[in-house]
Formats: C-alpha cells, structure tokens, sequence
C-alpha cells in the first residue's frame, strides 16, 4: 500500500470543516464590512449625543430605527407598495420601449439617421424639468410616475442595446450568412444572444434609475407614494421618519440591483467563466 | 476523367475603399476543381486569396467573370458548401453539440437525421467525449475541430477553408493537417483550403494553386505527385522538398520574399 504524500494529506485537509481563522482568511471582507458599519453607526450615535445635536438636523440612528419599526407597523407598507408599482411598472415600460427601438435602429440605417438625432437631444433635457408637464398631461396618480420613470428607464436600455446589436464579430455573421442563415436568423441567433450582456447592463442601470424616476415624479405632484411620505415628513420636521423612509428606499433599490444580476447570472451564463485569477492582477 | 465541380474563368474583383479608391483585388483568374479534389491556395498577404473564397462561397459579389459550381453561377451562399475561417467564431452559449448543428438549424433540415451526423464528424475529429461541453472550455485546436465538424455536418459538396490553422500553433497544426487528410480520405469531399505556409499547401494538396500579390492573379497551378495517404514524415522526403522550393523560388522571382 502506498502512503499519502504531504500534498494528497493537504488536500484531504481541505474538506474538513474550515477554522474561523481560516475563514477569515479566506473571506476578508465580511468582518471589515462589519466592523465598518459598526464604527459608522456607533461613531453617528455617539456624536449626536455628545454634540447634542438637533433632531431636526440628525436624527440619531436608534431614532431612525424606531422610526423606521413604527413606519414598519403603520402606513410604509401601502406607500412603499405605490412606489415599487411606479418604478416597476415604468422600468417595464421604459426597457420594453429602448430594446425594441435599440434593435430597429440597430437594424435600419435610414432609421438611425433619422430618429437617433430627435433621441439624444430628448436624452440630453434633464427629466426633473418636463416632470411636472408630464404630471400635467397624466394627473397626479400613478400613471404619471409611470411615465416619469419610463423616460429615464429608456435610454440606457436603448444605447447598450444598440452597442450590443452591432457586437457580434464580422466572422460569425460572414459564418452564418456562407451557411445560407437569412437576415432574421443572424439577428436570432448570434446579434441577439451577443448582445445580452450589454442589454443586462443598461437592465442594471435603468432599474437603479427607475427608483430615482419614481420618487422624482412624487416629488412634483403625488397622493401616495414613498417620495410623497418624505415630503410629508420633511414638513413635519420628522428627519428620522425621513432617514427611515431612505432605508426602505434603498433596499428597493439595492434588492432590485441585486435580482438583476441573479437574472444576468443565469441568462449570460457563458460570460463568466471560471478561469482562474492571474496573480498580481 | 471526372467533372468540374467548380469552374472559375477571367474572374476579377475590384474593392471601391471609403476614399474612393480601386483596388484591384483578383485580376483574371481562371481554374476549375475537380469532384473529390483536394485544392490548396498560397499567396502572401493581400494576394486575395480570401477574396477569391468569399466569392467561392457566395458571400462576395464578383467584379466581373464567371464562378460557376456543377455549371450553375455562383450569385449568393449555397446550402451545399461548407466554411470553416481562421477563428472557429463558435457561439459560446452553445454546447458543442448544438455549435455543430448550427448549419442544420439554419437550413431547417431534420434534426434527428443531421444529429447522428453530428456525432459521426465529433469522433472523427476525436471529440465524441465533448458533446454536452461549452466552447471557453476547449483548446483553440478542439474549437477549430469543432469547427471543422459544423462545417461537415450538412454533408456539403465543397469545404472552403480560410487558413483554418493560422491561429494554431506549429504542433497542433502539423496534428490537424494530418487528422484534415484523414477526413479527407474519409469523407471524400472536395476542398479548398487557402494558406500562407507553403508546406502546408504542399502537404494537402492534390494540386496548389500560386497566387501573386496585388493584383491577385494565379501564376501557376502545380501538381503535387506526391503518394496517398502521406505520413507526416513524407515532409522530409527529397520530393516534398523539391515541391516546396519550387514554389519558394517562384515567390523569389515574383519579388514576394516574405511568403
């Protein structure tokens, strides 16, 4: 019988269950993430009460979260509800909008040169400034906050499909077209699938933006919502009620990031192959 | 004697660039292939040797001339040909498998049928254990071979190759050059592979089409008697030698050193 070697005992080591330290390690990260929020949070508390500073100017952060537990148990539920409706619902409509014109500007030349010009300069007037007009035009429930957010929701979509449409290598298409593939067929099955990745980045963007859309359009005129509940709040001088419905905003916002990327995950499941890091890069 | 496949006569190819300007790409290029032939094409670069197989396989329009296959005008891509370039361009999001049927997709013949094909071309080419795997997971020699077994998988008439070794380096590419006449011997399909290395050209070949630098004409068609199936020490042998000073000394005396 032969004896394991040194290297075959260090692979058997491997498999036993890992050390804290070993973990540590390994995963550096996760304690400095905490050991960050601790020091932010705990430094935040400790000034406003040293300093004594004013509710109104800085909550501390266990009034935000006794705000934030009382928001939780009231109405922020019905607000938030409204809110991930809007920005849900305008991303749909604004991302639905961008591909498809992304992918016949892609297509058609003529189309290019003559509606692309109208599109960026539509791009280029800040959406906080037709807002209201937009409000105007739709009334002051949802729909509007639809709208709002579809227009900031649209362009990223429309850009990176474009860009990505126009990725797939000359090779592959001269490939498909020698193997007598028609002109949809190219689209379907290389431009297409080549352009994923960069659809699911202007996917990722848009959605961020899509939340900034939706309060935008709450801002300038809205009977629910959690960007009309600031506003209420700001009169009211409830800073910490403020600071709580920030929390609950960016969780919509970083939850819906994160379910992007999952989807991206699997979509573009060729992209990230599991090659092995070079050191030093 | 047997029939011409392909016939080429007083083909010309003329590129207008951005600037306005001619370029003379193949002047007056006149050759036929024969069914079951192996055809190479040398040049050095810009000779138009990719030119004249992009017209060959219907994705190039000619300036002028006639192209014909089995006595039809070659006017736009054929079901019955197949292409393999320099870089496999497989599609990553498929396995190899469905990489080699694209071909079978595209011209919606039977899948069950073409499968079966499929799977004969993957273990001629040594494959047959890679089936279900992703292209990022193969070498650039296994991604050629799949290549190579898209390019078969229709059961085409005409394989045009681009330099399908170019990117290959110098011991893969004598192991393919080997394993492409035994496909060869087996599949009996008529080729055209175009190159810039000589000997490669001489080792395939039936016969090598010499092409000289712009504008691209054949300078000649020689004929290489060397004995089938050739073992890859037959690149030693006095004969093979002869074949590919011969064609040196003609680049030599054409002024294209660099070939």
């Amino acid at each position: 019988m032969s004896r394991a070697t040194s290297e075959e005992y260090e692979l058997l080591a491997s498999n036993r269950p890992r050390t804290l330290a070993q973990s540590l390690r390994e995963k550096p990260e996760i304690p400095l993430a905490i050991l960050l929020f601790v020091t932010l949070i705990g430094g935040w508390e400790l000034s406003v009460r040293w300093f004594d500073i004013p509710k109104i100017v800085l909550p501390a952060p266990s009034a935000v979260a006794a705000a934030l537990w009382v928001g939780m148990q009231g109405d922020f539920l019905r607000h938030f509800g409204i809110t991930f409706y809007e920005t849900i619902a305008g991303f749909a409509l604004g991302s639905a909008t961008g591909l498809v014109l992304g992918a016949l500007i892609s297509q058609f030349r003529l189309l290019e040169r003559t509606l692309y010009p109208y599109i960026v300069a539509f791009q280029t007037l800040p959406k906080v400034a037709i807002a209201p007009i937009i409000v105007i035009w739709f009334g002051y429930g949802v729909t509007s906050k639809i709208v709002i957010t579809a227009t900031i929701a649209f362009f990223p979509l429309l850009a990176n499909t474009i860009v990505g449409l126009r990725a797939a290598p000359q090779e592959q298409i001269e490939l498909m077209v020698a193997f007598t593939a028609s002109r949809w067929q190219v689209f379907r099955l290389a431009r297409l699938p080549h352009a994923l990745p960069y659809i699911f980045v202007g996917l990722d963007v848009a959605i961020v933006l899509s939340v900034i859309g939706a309060i935008v359009g709450e801002f300038v005129g809205a009977q629910a919502g959690l960007g009309y509940l600031i506003l209420q709040k700001n009169f009211n001088m409830d800073m910490a009620g403020v600071f709580a419905i920030l929390i609950v905003l960016s969780a919509m916002g970083v939850g819906l990031h994160l379910l992007v990327n999952a989807v991206q995950r699997r979509v573009v499941f060729w992209m990230d192959s599991a090659t092995e890091r070079v050191i030093g890069a | 004697m047997q029939s011409a496949l392909i016939a080429v006569a007083g083909l010309n190819k003329i590129y207008r660039t951005r600037e306005g300007e001619k370029i003379h790409a193949l002047a007056d290029v006149n050759f036929s292939i024969r069914e079951g032939e192996f055809i190479t094409v040398v040049g050095p670069s810009g000779c138009g040797k990719s030119t004249l197989l992009k017209i060959l396989a219907g994705i190039l329009r000619r300036t002028s001339g006639e192209v014909g296959m089995r006595g039809q005008p070659i006017d736009g891509p054929s079901r019955d040909v197949g292409v393999v370039f320099q870089a496999p361009v497989l599609l990553p999001w498929r396995t190899v498998l469905e990489n080699v049927m694209l071909p079978v997709e595209i011209q919606r013949r039977d899948r069950a049928q073409y499968t079966a094909y499929a799977r004969k071309y993957l273990k001629l080419v040594g494959l047959e254990n890679f089936e279900g795997t992703y292209p990022n997971e193969l070498s650039g020699g296994m991604q050629q071979r799949v290549g190579i077994s898209r390019a078969l998988v229709h059961d085409p008439a005409l394989l045009l190759m681009d330099e399908p070794f170019g990117a290959l380096d110098a011991m893969t590419r004598e192991t393919m050059n080997l394993e492409l006449l035994r496909i060869w011997t087996e599949s009996r399909k008529t080729v055209l592979l175009v190159t810039h290395s000589i000997p490669e050209a001489v080792y395939l070949a039936d016969r090598v089409i010499v092409m000289s630098p712009r504008p691209g004409r054949i300078t000649e068609i020689m004929e290489i008697d060397l004995p089938r199936p050739r073992p890859l020490e037959i690149i030693n042998s006095e004969a093979f030698g002869r074949h590919v000073v011969a064609i040196r000394r003609h680049f030599q005396s054409l002024g294209a050193l660099d070939a």
